[in-house]
C-alpha cells in the first residue's frame, strides 16, 4: 500500500518525518469563551506499533462538546491557537509545506467534492503529484479496500452517509500521511463497516502511520486504542495507556464518563471547575 | 387588428424566407453580444473567483461596487463610452465610435459586473463548503481556485448566460455608441426601435420574435444547467 518515490522500490529512502507534535499551553477562544484550555501534550510517532511504550493509536475521548473536534483541528493546523503553541519537532519540521503534506484528516462530517467517488480520490492524488498511470491503480485499490468498489462512478454526494465517511477515509489514506487525524470515523457506520474501518486503521498503523482519533465508542477504544487522552470542557483531564484508562481511570470525571454517568445537566453543579471567561 | 395580423404574417414570412437584412442584423447582434460576453467572462470569472477565495484590503468595497454596477442603466454606459471614444475624448484617436468594436466595449462594461457578482456568489458558497477540506489536503491556492471553478462550472455557465441575455436584449448602449447605422452597426434591438417608430411592423415583429426565442432558449438552458449542476445530495 505504501509507495516510495525511489528508483529502487526495495530500498525505500527513509523520509524525514515531522513527528513528534507538541502542544505547549495551547488554548482556543471562541465567542469570548475558552473552549480549549492549557493543553500540554506531546504526540510521538507510533513506530508502526512495534515499540511497547510508543502508542501508535491515540484516542481522544470525552463527552459531547468537550473539544475533541477542536483539539484535532488544532493539531492538524486548520485552526491556530489563541494561546500557547503547536509545534512539530521532527527532522522535516522546519519545512512548512512538508508539515502540511504529511498529515491528513477525516472530518466528523466529511465534505466530499461534487464529483464521483473515483474523482474524489484522484483529486488528492493529483495534488500530491502522483503520476496518472499510478493514480488509476491507487484509486481502484482504495475504493476496493473501503468497500466502495462498485461505487467508483457514483456521485460522492449521492452515497449514503456511512459510505461518504468511508470515502473520506479512502481519500485521507490516499495522501499516505505520516499522521492521520480521524474525528469519530465510525460514528455512523454499521458494525460490518466499522469493523472494516478498524481493520484499515490497523493496516495503516502497520505501514508506519500514526493515528490520532476521537471516539465515543468505549468498546472500540478498548479494542483499538494504545493510549487515551480524556478531554472534558476543553482540558486534558487524563492521559493513560488504554488498559489503565479503561479499567481504573484516575480521574473522577473519566470514571463517571466510562460508567455513562457524566450527564450534561449535572456538569455545571457537580463538576464546576470555574468557567473561565475571558476578553 | 387586421393590420396587426398582416404585419405578423409578414414577419413570419421574413423569417421563413431567410430575409437577407434580417439575417445580417441577427448575425451582427450575435457577433457583438457573444464577443462582449466572452471577453467579460474571461475577465469576470477569474476576478470573481479571486474575490470569492481571497482576502485583501478593499475586497468588501469591490463586492459592493460590482453589486451596484449590476444595475447600471445601459443608456448611461453608452453615454460614458461615447464620451470616452468621441473625437474629443481620451480615446478619440482610435476612431472607434459607431463601430461594432465600440458596441462590444459598451456591452462588456454592462455584462462584466453581472458575471463578476454571480461568479463570486457561486464560488464563495462553494468555497465555504470546501475550504477546510482543501486546506486539509494541502491544496495550493491555484488548486483551490481550480477545484471550485470546476465544481461550480454549471452555475458559472448560467452566470454567463444571464450576462448574454442582458447584452443581446439591451438597446440603450448600442444605440448611442453604434449609432444604428444600416449595414454597419444595426442590431436587433436598435432595428426594432427604428422600424417600429417608422411603422414598419413586419421587420420589427420578426426581429422581436427571434429575440424572444433567444431569451427563452437561454432561460431553458440555464434552468437545465442549474438542475444538472445540483445532483442529488444527501447532506
Ligand atoms: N466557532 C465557535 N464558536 C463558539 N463556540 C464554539 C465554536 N466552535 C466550537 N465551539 C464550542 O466548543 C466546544 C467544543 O466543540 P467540539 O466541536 O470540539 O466538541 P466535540 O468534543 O467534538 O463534541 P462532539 O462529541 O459532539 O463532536 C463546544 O461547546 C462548542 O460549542
Ligand atoms: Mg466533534
Amino acid at each position: 500500500m505504501k509507495t516510495f518515490p525511489t528508483s529502487d522500490p526495495a530500498i525505500p529512502s527513509p523520509e524525514p518525518g515531522i513527528l513528534p507534535l507538541e502542544l505547549i499551553g495551547a488554548g482556543l477562544i471562541r465567542d469570548g469563551k475558552r473552549v480549549l484550555k492549557d493543553l500540554n501534550c506531546r504526540i510521538e510517532d507510533g513506530a508502526g506499533g512495534q515499540i511497547a511504550d510508543r502508542p501508535a493509536k491515540t484516542f481522544i475521548i470525552g463527552p459531547n462538546g468537550a473539544g475533541k473536534t477542536l483539539f484535532l483541528k488544532l493539531c492538524h493546523g486548520l485552526i491556530q491557537p489563541d494561546e500557547g503553541e503547536v509545534r512539530w519537532h521532527g527532522p522535516a519540521a522546519n519545512d512548512g509545506a512538508r508539515i502540511k503534506q504529511r498529515q491528513a484528516m477525516v472530518f466528523q462530517r466529511p465534505v466530499l467534492l461534487r464529483r464521483t467517488a473515483w474523482e474524489n480520490i484522484n483529486f488528492v492524488l493529483k495534488i500530491r503529484g502522483v503520476a496518472r498511470a499510478e493514480r488509476a491503480d491507487r484509486c481502484a485499490d482504495l475504493l476496493q479496500q473501503t468497500g466502495l468498489g462498485r461505487h467508483a462512478s457514483t456521485q460522492a454526494r449521492a452515497l449514503s452517509f456511512g459510505e461518504q465517511q468511508r470515502l473520506a477515509l479512502a481519500r485521507a489514506l490516499a495522501l499516505d500521511p505520516e499522521i492521520l487525524f480521524l474525528d469519530e470515523p465510525t460514528a455512523s457506520l454499521d458494525p460490518a463497516s466499522a469493523h472494516l474501518v478498524e481493520d484499515l486503521i490497523d493496516q495503516a498503523v502497520a505501514s508506519g502511520m500514526k493515528i490520532v482519533m476521537s471516539s465515543h465508542d468505549l468498546g472500540q477504544a478498548k479494542r483499538l486504542a494504545d493510549e487515551v487522552i480524556f478531554i472534558h470542557r476543553g482540558r486534558i483531564k487524563e492521559r493513560a495507556a488504554a488498559p489503565t484508562f479503561c479499567n481504573r481511570p484516575e480521574n473522577d470525571l473519566a470514571r463517571d464518563f466510562l460508567e455513562g454517568k457524566l450527564l450534561w445537566w449535572r456538569r455545571r453543579s457537580v463538576y464546576e471547575d470555574g468557567e473561565e471567561q475571558c476578553c | 387588428m387586421e393590420a396587426f395580423l398582416d404585419a405578423f404574417a409578414a414577419a413570419l414570412g421574413l423569417i421563413a424566407s431567410g430575409d437577407r437584412d434580417l439575417i445580417r442584423i441577427i448575425l451582427l447582434s450575435l457577433k457583438v453580444s457573444l464577443s462582449a460576453v466572452c471577453i467579460a467572462a474571461l475577465i469576470g470569472i477569474p476576478l470573481g473567483g479571486l474575490i470569492a477565495l481571497s482576502r485583501f484590503p478593499g475586497r468588501q468595497a469591490l463586492i459592493v461596487m460590482f453589486n451596484a454596477l449590476m444595475g447600471l442603466p445601459p443608456v448611461v454606459v453608452g453615454l460614458m463610452v461615447y464620451v470616452v471614444l468621441s473625437r474629443s475624448g481620451p480615446f478619440g484617436v482610435l476612431n472607434l465610435l459607431f463601430t461594432p468594436t465600440a458596441m462590444i466595449i459598451a456591452q462588456v462594461i454592462l455584462v462584466l459586473p453581472i458575471i463578476v457578482s454571480l461568479t463570486r456568489q457561486t464560488l464563495h458558497s462553494l468555497w465555504l463548503e470546501y475550504r477546510e477540506t482543501l486546506q486539509s489536503v494541502a491544496a495550493t491556492p491555484a488548486q483551490c481556485l481550480a477545484a471550485v471553478l470546476w465544481d461550480g462550472r454549471f452555475m458559472l455557465i448560467t452566470a454567463v448566460l444571464v450576462g448574454f441575455g442582458r447584452a443581446i436584449a439591451e438597446v440603450g448602449a448600442v444605440m448611442i455608441v453604434g449609432g444604428n447605422i444600416d449595414n454597419v452597426t444595426r442590431v436587433m434591438t436598435t432595428a426594432i426601435a427604428l422600424e417600429a417608430s417608422k411603422g414598419d411592423l413586419a421587420l420589427a415583429l420578426g426581429l422581436g420574435f427571434i429575440l424572444l426565442m433567444i431569451s427563452m432558449a437561454l432561460n431553458i438552458i440555464a434552468h437545465g444547467l442549474t438542475a444538472f449542476g445540483e445532483p442529488e445530495s444527501r447532506s
